[in-house]
């Protein structure tokens, strides 16, 4: 950084492509938000250009809309459907290979990985939502090595959220709106009447090497203010609220509560809830072989606690009935993964919220069970 | 791309996912429907340690994998033992082997049966079906160590007269007197002429002491719950209860999340729990 003494540099709108540049030149390949489908998706991006330029998401349960906004944003949006999870953590993975040798076999290794990347525009929410993977992947007592490698090999330019959409409750969370930790650099888009920049800092070593290698100055009294204030405005904005106080202990003595059955006549049980969250981690292992016989695989995809497979067990399955299997999604998030991981298992995104068919809120059901 | 190379292969390496070979060096047909295996170990390893309790994941080549306790004696770690009931394609597969051929494991995963804290005690063992299974390294840990221990009680209960598991190792251990083997059946067929009813019904015939003794207890859960009942009924304090739980399992090692029941991991944190800590799951159902 030029200056030592100050941690927040502003980066004008007409520079930010130097970031890209500079990413890529350290041979990281760029992801970030697209428009695909009507929706915004994480995908690779190249250029400025790939970003959804002026586009803004409103969302409200079972529903989402794409929209043109009247400002030239770059991340005007807030949370699609796809998360980082994604890349990190893929829907479907080839865990090894083998090859059939004689009466035995042998497993050869993963093809390489794609190597360094940067996600460019990760919420905070989705931060959080990284910080509990890293808790789920690496620190228990197996680690998904594959996991643990993409992880590395991240570099997180992370922006503030100034656009909480109607579904988001982070603050509420304490997850956001605001990058806290575990981004490389953080950026604020801030848009007024005759000017359009961010404020950027570093949130680390590789952070702190990017960006004095940026364009960059020094942020003035009204920059940084400008920036604050954002954040303020993005806080109260938020859409939804959910009261965590006690929240544990008070799902672990409603595990009977009648609720959950009203919560079942709903749910569909389709799933999406598990797919859309930055936090579900459940999988299913599979093994396959060619038609020949020669080649071995095993895989493992995204698995739900919606299904009925999902506990199974010779005979019959654990969880049958809806009402169960809502609750162990559920309870999952706000009891069982406290005790399990030392955090909630929500980071308030809301995007289960936004893509029930049903129009679930599980801020909503989490209250009347509170008041019931 | 020689320095990516060497990270890939540090990746299969750690990766908790990739099996071992190890041949099959025998097969007993214990039951009609259940059998076990002996495994050589691959020449790379020295002996396969293990506790009691534990278990392990096997892969038959292209069809799949399953968790299976090791039934094998943890004094002896140069074979390793599993024993298996045919019940699903994996199973079906695995008895499709023969001697010779290879199969995949990793292992062993898990939390034992609590050998060490029972010693000086008492130790009563109640074991329904092919939950004699994990329970036999047990029975094999505690006569090795028998000065350790008071007295030992194994009280097995199986269906009929046919579904009796170990017969040999039973009758051995009914012509020691430093054990006491108990065998009943639900339903006596052919000449029989043992005990006939549930294994509950055997645990007042046993002469282990309530208040001294560690409990350790596998089999349906239905069952389990109706000896642990009986146990509360003896005054054995729930600490000294051990039950092994079951549940859907996908890796073993606590990544994929099927065998949660509340906040623990089957897989991980158990299969065997201390009665007191998951009393609570025993009582809800579909958790």
């Amino acid at each position: 950084m030029k200056d030592k003494n100050s941690n927040i540099a502003v980066l004008e709108l007409k520079s930010f492509p130097v970031l890209l540049e500079l990413l890529s030149q350290k041979g990281y390949d760029l992801y970030g938000p697209t428009i695909d489908n009507d929706s915004i998706v994480y995908d690779q991006i190249h250029t400025v250009e790939n970003l959804p330029i002026g586009w803004k998401d409103r969302q409200d349960a079972g529903s989402y809309r794409l929209e043109k906004s009247n400002k030239e944003t770059l991340f005007g949006y807030t949370v699609g459907s796809h998360s980082w999870k994604k890349l990190l953590h893929p829907a479907n993975e080839r865990l090894w290979k083998a090859t059939a040798d004689g009466d035995r076999f042998s497993i050869k290794t993963p093809e390489e990985d794609s190597g360094k990347r940067a996600f460019i525009g990760v919420r905070s929410c989705e931060l959080q939502a990284m910080a509990i993977h890293d808790k789920v992947f690496t620190m228990g007592p197996y680690v998904d090595t594959l996991y643990q490698y993409r992880r590395k090999n991240v570099f997180i330019v992370a922006v503030n959220c100034t656009q909480p959409g109607g579904t988001c409750f982070c603050a509420s969370m304490k997850t956001g709106p605001k990058a806290q930790s575990g981004f490389d650099l953080a950026l604020t888009e801030i848009i007024e009447s005759d000017r359009h920049y961010f404020t950027i800092e570093a949130g680390s070593k590789s952070g702190t090497k990017i960006l004095s290698k940026l364009p960059t100055r020094e942020a003035n009294q009204a920059e940084m203010e400008a920036a604050d204030k954002a954040m303020e405005h993005s806080a109260e904005k938020m859409g939804r609220t959910l009261n965590t106080e006690g929240i544990k202990d008070l799902l672990y003595n409603n595990f009977d509560n009648s609720h959950w059955e009203q919560i079942a006549e709903r749910c569909l049980t389709c799933g999406n809830c598990t797919m859309v969250c930055p936090t579900c981690f459940c999988v299913n292992v599979e093994d396959t072989t060619d038609l020949t016989g020669q080649q071995a695989e095993r895989w493992s995809s995204w698995d739900s606690c919606f299904t009925k497979d999902f506990s199974y067990i010779h005979g019959g399955s654990i969880r049958t009935s809806a009402t169960s299997r809502y609750r162990q999604w559920m309870m999952h998030k706000l009891s069982y993964w406290v005790d399990q991981f030392g955090t909630l298992g929500c980071v308030g995104c809301g995007r289960c919220i936004t893509w029930c068919p049903a129009k679930i809120d599980i801020t909503e059901e989490a209250e009347i069970i509170r008041k019931k | 791309m020689a320095h990516t190379n060497n990270i890939a292969e540090r990746i299969i390496e750690s990766n908790p996912m990739i099996v071992q070979q190890f041949r099959i060096s025998r097969k007993i047909k214990e039951t009609h429907d259940t059998f076990s295996i002996e495994l050589e170990l691959p020449d790379s390893m020295d002996g396969f340690s293990f506790n009691p309790g534990q278990f392990n994941m096997l892969y038959v080549y292209g069809v799949g994998e399953v968790p299976i306790s090791i039934s094998g004696n943890p004094s002896k770690n140069k074979i390793l033992t599993h024993t298996i009931r045919v019940v699903g394609t994996v199973t079906k597969a695995i008895n499709n082997l023969k001697v010779g051929d290879y199969l995949g494991v990793r292992g062993p995963y898990g939390a034992g049966w609590p050998v060490k804290q029972a010693i000086g005690k008492d130790v009563v063992v109640v074991t329904g079906g092919i939950g004699l299974a994990p329970l036999r390294p047990v029975i094999s840990y505690l006569l090795t160590n028998r000065e350790k221990y008071g007295k030992v009680a194994l009280l097995y209960g199986a269906r009929t007269p046919e579904d009796i598991l170990y017969i040999k190792s039973l009758e051995k251990w009914r012509g020691r007197f430093d054990i006491e083997t108990l065998v009943t059946v639900d339903r006596a067929v052919g000449d029989w002429r043992g005990n006939v009813g549930v294994v509950t019904t055997l645990i007042g015939k046993s002469t282990f002491d309530p208040l001294h003794c560690i409990a350790m207890v596998c089999g349906p859960e239905i069952m389990m719950r109706f000896t642990i009942m009986e146990f509360i009924k003896k005054e054995i304090e729930e600490k000294n209860i051990y039950v092994s739980m079951e549940r859907n399992m996908k890796c073993g090692v606590g990544l994929c999340g099927h065998c949660q029941i509340g906040s623990t991991f089957v897989c991980k944190d158990g299969p065997v729990y201390c009665f007191e800590d998951i009393k609570d799951l025993f009582q809800r159902r579909e958790m």
